[in-house]
């Protein structure tokens, strides 16, 4: 316990570079979720051609192989250097970017026809629908599914140590190399990262509960603070990232 | 630019890489099956399935990477890399077999339970002939999944050492300073073996959901 306290500042520094590339991960595969699940929704076959071979290629990638392609083999290919913090965070938000983009497709075609149906009838134009009909209805339907995306990404953050982030995987093989605490080594960065998770968990229940409460509806799972500890429900195609 | 020749050289080598990277996925995968089926019904088991949940949540929510690295370094060294990587693979997607086993249990109609009880079929009966074959046929799509799921995170067990195919293409890459063509082989490869088996999983799930 001990060992842990006093080496506590060195871990919240290793915790601060995965919150780091968590957050810029996410942000890079919510933005590329939601332009690619977009097209893939769109009816002429271009923009769906287009969406199909992104989320194919990308998700069928390994994150760590396209992590080392970014900081190894670009930097011949092109000249170009990426440093390797940011290299880590697009290769994260490229792949996990692909399964958000099918989240977001399922999620738009869910939405009961006749809604769409109305918005034709009150001479809507395509971005009034998609901003004021579709999307709210969508969101509050792949929300639970981004929670798990999310909380995969942050675990695949690990990966980046292996690319030279000095991230918590990485102070845990520093602390271990230094002292020979391999178990207590582990086991703190270990608890941090379950710590992070749950932070994570809580705050995407925060996210559905008000996108259920717009749209008039009652939170699933009930309500109260139990209710938000909870992990959200393991959907088909949602996991698997890294 | 692309090197052609060195592309065939190392083939061999790259494929015999992709064939541990198999295997380790299939022996994984057995593991996450059998493993998550025993985890879905102890959970149904007053007080040692919360401890259960809480053990395997811990699991579910830390990195595959730094658990591999850790039973690597605590586990005795005569213990192979390959073993390790097998075990710890097939442990931590049996977290998310078992909840997926679990959704379908718990989608079996209540009234098959009472129905089972009230002919007084023992438990082996009631799970073996009633609720499992109903259960799991239900969920077949989503465990598919994460096989292709394993399959993809087969390249972390180049952080312990095992020969798998990312292991081979650093390797390979940095003998012959042609990482570009070594690392986007591998993404070949991975796109080959992942994306048939994509069209697969989404054919079974057609077979499964009129049912």
């Amino acid at each position: 316990m001990e060992f842990l306290i006093e080496r506590l500042p060195l871990y919240l520094d290793g915790a601060w570079v995965t919150i780091q590339l968590t957050i810029g991960g996410s942000a890079l595969a919510f933005v590329l979720a939601m332009v690619f699940g977009t097209l893939g929704s769109m009816k002429h076959w271009l923009p769906r051609a287009v969406a199909t071979v992104y989320v194919e290629v990308f998700r069928g990638i390994a994150a760590l192989v396209l992590m080392f392609w970014m900081a190894y083999a670009l930097p011949v290919a092109t000249g170009f250097q990426l440093e390797d913090r940011f290299a880590a965070i697009v290769a994260l938000g490229l792949n996990v970017g692909a399964y958000g983009a099918e989240v977001v497709r399922a999620a738009i075609n869910a939405v009961p026809k006749a809604q769409v149906e109305a918005t034709v009838a009150l001479n809507m134009s395509w971005f009034q629908r998609t901003r004021l009909v579709v999307l709210p209805q969508a969101w509050a339907q792949m929300l639970p599914t981004f929670g798990n995306l999310v909380i995969e990404l942050m675990k695949a953050t690990a990966v980046a140590y292996l690319i030279g982030v000095a991230d918590l995987t990485a102070v845990a093989q520093q602390m271990r190399q230094g002292t020979g605490e391999t178990i207590i080594a582990f086991v703190g960065a270990l608890i941090l990262y379950y710590l992070i998770a749950q932070v994570l968990i809580s705050g995407m229940r925060l996210l559905e509960r008000r996108a259920n409460r717009r749209l008039g509806r009652t939170p699933s799972g009930g309500t109260g603070l139990s209710a938000l500890l909870k992990y959200p429900a393991v959907g088909g195609g949602s996991a698997g990232v890294g | 630019m692309w090197d052609f020749e060195f592309t065939l050289e190392v083939m061999p080598d790259l494929l015999e890489g992709l064939w541990i990277t198999v295997q380790a996925t299939v022996m994984g995968y057995l593991i996450a099956l059998a493993l998550g089926l025993a985890i879905a019904m102890v959970r149904r088991v007053p007080y040692a399935g919360g401890v259960v949940h809480a053990v395997m949540e811990f699991i579910r929510t830390t990195p595959l990477l730094v658990q591999l690295v850790f039973v690597f370094l605590v586990a005795p060294s005569t213990v192979s890399g390959m073993t390790i990587g097998v075990v710890v693979l097939g442990v931590h997607y049996s977290a998310y077999t078992a909840e997926v086993y679990r959704s379908g249990i718990e989608g079996v109609a209540k009234g098959q339970w009472e129905a089972a009880r009230a002919l007084s079929l023992p438990a082996r009966r009631t799970w073996g002939a009633i609720v499992l074959p109903q259960a799991i046929r239900k969920v077949i799509p989503a465990l598919g999944n994460y096989l292709i799921a394993m399959f993809k995170d087969t390249p972390l067990l180049f952080a312990i050492g095992v020969a798998e195919l990312l292991t081979q293409a650093q390797r390979l890459g940095a003998a012959n300073f042609r990482v570009v063509e070594m690392y986007t082989l591998v993404g070949f490869l991975f796109l080959i073996v992942s994306i048939p088996s994509a069209i697969l999983i989404r054919r079974l799930e057609r077979r499964y959901a009129a049912v």
